[in-house]
């Protein structure tokens, strides 16, 4: 039978009927909060048609029952006392120590709270220390030693991190060269001054945006990836393992994924770079009738010795600071799986974030340099 | 007789080429314990997965409390799922919940209480199980491993389920741990009239809480009291409750509960 719930104040009566399962909690807590905000004198509760079968409901209905009594409020039972409650009666004769209450934070606890953040901050500088400290002793290690770089496992993550990166990152240049060589077009047409257009792109494309836009794919791809992977084998014990095993887990997991992605990043840039120049080719022969013979002179006597170097050489730094990020923050997750998405995300910000920065102390320094 | 609240019949399922259950049939009654019991590999936690409807077998039914639920929409199925509670082997409680959230993610999912209402539930739940109250602020971080499975169980009974499912309830616990979570079961049991279905390798516990046992071999299964089951002529079965381990608990088909 459907449950109803019904409360007559003028009769000071509670009459439950029916079937209470815990779908009815909604229900029975409704009526309940009515009585409770305005109780009589004597409580009448009817339970000669109800059936109290889930325990929960009829947890909450004992629980009122206790409080309106400990206010004075008589409460009688017309009925049959559901069997639940001599059950519950032995729950509460049962040690359970207190409950302790999510009250508003003390002064003392802010404090507490404000420190505990402050101990975390350094917690977290001494780790990337440890770190770093680790991971130049592993690197110096392999250095003199070969066989203690782990080749197979780092020519595995370049074909993961560089080789299944290709399509993206090729489509990703192209776009951009695209992009830029439309508005290029756009504004030096006024001037007359179309075929510039080719200079605009080749040097935007080589310099800046063939190793920039790669970098931030890189950094969405593999910075996540590396911090998320680490961080699940940190969950799962699986880096204590390592280290109980005597084997060195910035030696195993961590060196090869920074070698292979310092050594993968040139690379992309290579394709990106080939790529964004020939959308530019393929654009700027569309939209101002420049035949590719004359794009290739125009590039030839656009672009310095130079240009291309100063796009390449920023690529293994950006690499570096991607991997460095990732590994660091999947080492860093503790405890739980909230950790590992707060961490991966923090991986892929801050290294979309260093790679700017660089990218930013790179051009300053070449523009010091004349390079 | 009434009506079983589950019933599994002529289950099969495979994986590919290789077949798990061969028409695997049983029934479990009300207010039972009932144990399943099988080799690595044996289909174990297939067997619950499809019992929970989490799997669709591949030929057979399996009906919790007369709805068969092979045959359901997911709609349907969403409805029945209310009706049973499960803790998994590791716990699998949400780590980034406190445990009173943990015991009210169920709650708050299907109905809409005040906040009050809410922490009687989770006071509830956390007596029921029989741990400290002190524990609801608690993160799963920070338990041990006694005490996540007791919350597992907590949330599992959230929404008042009339059959329990427990896979390896005691793996991982410390003997006394152990015997304290029987205890626990059975109490439940006596006190709440639910159906519990475990899957475990702990003899103790087998003994003790189990009033049937269903054993998976060779892809079907051979159901029992376990003194009966403890006498069957099998070799994997003479092997599993007469191996060194069996022994040392002096299994000798006599019935050890109660006593």
């Amino acid at each position: 039978m459907q449950f109803t719930a019904q409360y007559d104040p003028a009769a000071a009566r509670l009459e439950l009927a029916g079937d209470c399962q815990m779908e009815d909690a909604s229900a029975l807590v409704g009526r309940l909060g009515e009585v409770r905000s305005s109780p009589p004198l004597t409580l009448h509760i009817g339970l000669t048609r109800a059936e109290l079968r889930d325990i929960g409901p009829a947890w909450l209905l004992y629980r009122v029952i206790a409080e309106l009594r400990g206010r004075g409020i008589a409460v009688e039972i017309d009925g049959r006392t559901p069997e639940h409650f001599a059950y519950f009666d032995e729950l509460l004769k049962r040690e359970a120590g207190a409950w302790t209450p999510l009250a508003a934070p003390t002064l003392e606890q802010r404090l507490a709270g404000v420190w505990r953040g402050l101990a975390e901050r350094f917690r977290s500088w001494y780790e990337s220390m440890v770190y770093g400290g680790r991971l130049i002793e592993s690197a110096a290690v392999a250095w003199h030693s070969l066989k203690r770089l782990r080749i197979p496992s780092v020519v595995r993550h370049m074909h993961e991190t560089g080789v299944q990166a290709i399509p993206v990152v090729a489509v990703i240049a192209m776009l951009i060269s695209v992009i830029s060589a439309y508005i290029g077009a756009q504004q030096l047409r006024p001037f007359g001054a179309e075929i510039f257009t080719v200079d605009l792109v080749a040097i935007g494309v080589l310099r800046e945006l063939g190793v920039l836009l790669t970098a931030i794919m890189v950094a969405g791809r593999t910075g996540s990836a590396y911090a998320a992977e680490l961080g699940v084998m940190k969950l799962n014990d699986e880096v204590d393992a390592l280290e109980s095993m005597g084997m060195n887990p910035y030696e195993v997991l961590v060196l090869p994924r920074v070698v292979a992605l310092v050594l993968v990043m040139p690379l992309l840039t290579i394709v990106a770079n080939a790529m964004g120049l020939a959308g530019g080719a393929i654009l700027t022969g569309y939209l101002i009738d420049l035949p590719f013979a004359q794009f290739v002179a125009r590039l030839d006597a656009a672009i310095a010795p130079t240009t291309f170097w100063a796009g390449l050489v920023k690529a293994p730094v950006f690499g570096l600071l991607i991997a460095l990020t990732g590994t660091l923050r999947g080492l860093q997750v503790r405890e739980s799986s909230r950790e590992l998405g707060r961490l991966t995300t923090v991986a892929v910000v801050q290294s979309i974030f260093l790679v700017i920065l660089a990218d930013a102390l790179f051009a300053i320094f070449f523009l010091e340099i004349d390079f | 007789m009434p009506a079983p609240m589950v019933l599994v019949r002529d289950v099969v399922n495979r994986f590919g080429e290789q077949v798990v259950h061969d028409g695997v049939s049983f029934e479990v009654h009300a207010g039972e314990i009932f144990g399943i019991v099988g080799g690595s590999g044996s289909g174990k936690s297939v067997l619950l997965k499809t019992m929970l409807g989490l799997r669709r077998p591949d030929a057979g039914t399996v009906e919790l409390e007369t709805r068969d639920i092979t045959a359901m929409s997911e709609r349907e199925l969403r409805e029945v799922k209310r009706r049973y509670g499960v803790t998994f082997q590791h716990g699998a409680l949400f780590t980034s919940l406190s445990v009173a959230e943990n015991i009210t993610i169920p709650v708050v999912e299907v109905l809409d209480l005040d906040e009050a209402s809410l922490r009687a539930l989770v006071e509830l739940r956390l007596r029921m199980v029989g741990l400290p109250l002190e524990a609801a602020a608690k993160y799963p971080a920070q338990l041990s491993g006694g005490m996540v499975k007791r919350v597992a169980l907590a949330r599992a009974l959230a929404l008042d389920p009339s059959i329990l499912f427990l896979d390896e309830p005691t793996a991982g616990l410390d003997p006394i741990a152990a015997t304290a979570f029987d205890d626990l079961i059975l109490y439940l049991r006596d006190t709440l009239a639910l159906t519990i279905v475990m899957v475990t390798h702990d003899l103790d516990t087998l003994m003790r809480t189990c009033d049937r046992v269903a054993v998976l071999v060779d892809g079907k299964v051979i159901v029992d009291t376990l003194e009966k089951i403890v006498a069957y002529d099998h070799p994997w079965i003479r092997h599993y409750f007469h191996g060194a381990r069996g022994r040392a608990l002096g299994v000798r088909g006599e019935d050890s509960r109660g006593t």
